[in-house]
């Protein structure tokens, strides 16, 4: 397993009202990701767990494009990671992104 | 063929634990103990070098259905092959625990459901996990002595087994689809025991013949048949409350003799079929080829043989 910390820093905070939310489940091929809000900050922080070693530098391109569409300005980001694909990564942090913008 | 009101209906098989609830429960009622953010992980796995997850596969709280108070647990088929363990286990029976403690306050709830998807004891912290599962079959034995009924919904991909099977078997009531598997030793485990001549784990149509839930239900081993959609879960689910026999040494006794009755009845058969021969159902070799509408007919006219229940 690998663990590493990815920084960012985003042209805006992301909108909405929820405090946190998760989605996807570490099933092989897949990855859960859960969303927190810290506030008003433009950084984001991304937690990395993941059981294939050696993909950091795909990883922090995956993220930079995240990071480049949504604008999740004030996010901790924590992931555990259990083989799933660049496209399935990118797939469930908008999901998240799309659940931390809901308005209640 | 897929009959187009199911086909439209979110699967309970194909959804997550979460997705699960969310289509039981009344929409926005659910409350989660212990959730994602508080971060109460299985200490285990990096031992292994495995990624936890944030619930350790374990969902736990409360909600309703149709108004009334329920507690709920499922657990992620999918994370571990939906496993009982340490923690998962110590978090579904504090729920246990706690629907017993609160039996007759205004903190009661009415049912709990567990939405169980298992097969069996995570082998990583498998002593842990043994325990898990005889503490949860003491604590539904106690929720259900509280005069709480425990209802297991079994239509996950992990089917029920192992400690899953035998903690499905002590609720109040069991409700399947045509996808949930019951059994204690699971196909692969047979096999590896006792040869391929006795049990051959791949074929697909020999395990759901055997421990699938069209079997379960006519044998007596499930108390209700649904479609596999959430949909139907629910409207199952929402009618359960009034309809569980007492939990009382009369009722254990009953069962008892109806499960010696069926053993020297079936004792002798070596696949499904030659059970429905015996026991005089029409086309007893077609009946994983019945519609869905044709088996719940054919339910109907048969009635359920209650297992202890």
């Amino acid at each position: 397993m690998e663990k590493f910390t990815i920084h960012a820093r985003a042209k805006a905070t992301l909108s909405g009202k929820s405090a946190n939310a998760i989605t996807g489940v570490v099933a092989s091929g897949n990855l859960e990701i859960l969303f927190e809000r810290k506030g008003d900050s433009l950084d984001v922080t991304v937690d990395v767990m993941t059981a294939s070693h050696g993909y950091q530098p795909v990883w922090e391109a995956v993220i930079k494009d995240f990071v480049e569409r949504v604008s999740p300005g004030g996010m901790h980001i924590a992931i555990h990671d259990n083989g799933a694909r660049p496209d399935t990564v990118l797939l469930r942090l908008m999901q998240g992104a799309r659940l931390m913008e809901a308005q209640s | 063929m897929i009959p187009e009101n199911v086909m439209n209906e979110p699967s309970w098989y194909e959804s997550s634990a979460r997705a699960r609830i969310n289509g039981l429960l009344d929409a926005d009622s659910f409350s989660e103990i212990l959730g994602p953010v508080d971060r109460v992980m299985s200490p285990h796995l990096a031992l292994f070098d495995l990624p936890p997850a944030f619930d350790d596969g374990m969902i736990i709280g409360r909600g309703s259905i149709d108004g009334r108070s329920v507690a709920v647990a499922a657990q992620e088929g999918q994370f571990m092959g939906g496993t009982f363990a340490e923690v998962s286990g110590a978090k579904l029976v504090g729920l246990l625990r706690a629907v017993a403690r609160s039996a007759g306050t205004p903190q009661a709830v009415s049912t709990v459901f567990l939405l169980l998807d298992t097969g069996g004891v995570r082998l990583q912290e498998a002593n842990a996990g043994e325990m898990a599962v005889s503490e949860t079959i003491r604590a539904i034995l106690d929720v259900r002595k509280a005069g709480v009924p425990v209802v297991a919904l079994i239509g996950g991909r992990a089917g029920a087994f192992g400690g899953g099977g035998l903690v499905t078997a002590c609720c109040s009531h069991i409700i399947i689809s045509e996808q949930g598997r019951i059994s204690v030793s699971g196909p692969e485990v047979i096999e590896t025991n006792k040869g391929v001549e006795e049990f051959d784990s791949r074929d697909r149509a020999l395990v759901w013949r055997v421990t699938g839930g069209r079997s379960r239900v006519l044998l007596g081993g499930a108390d209700a048949y649904v479609k596999g959609d959430i949909a139907s879960f629910r409207k199952s689910a929402a009618q359960v409350s009034n309809s569980v026999p007492s939990f009382s040494l009369q009722t254990l006794e009953q069962e008892q003799e109806r499960l010696e009755q069926r053993l020297q009845a079936y004792g002798g058969c070596r696949d499904t079929p030659e059970i429905w021969t015996i026991a005089g159902l029409p086309t007893p070799d077609g009946i994983a080829d019945l519609t869905e509408d044709e088996f719940i007919r054919l339910l109907a006219k048969e009635g359920i043989r209650h297992d202890a229940r």
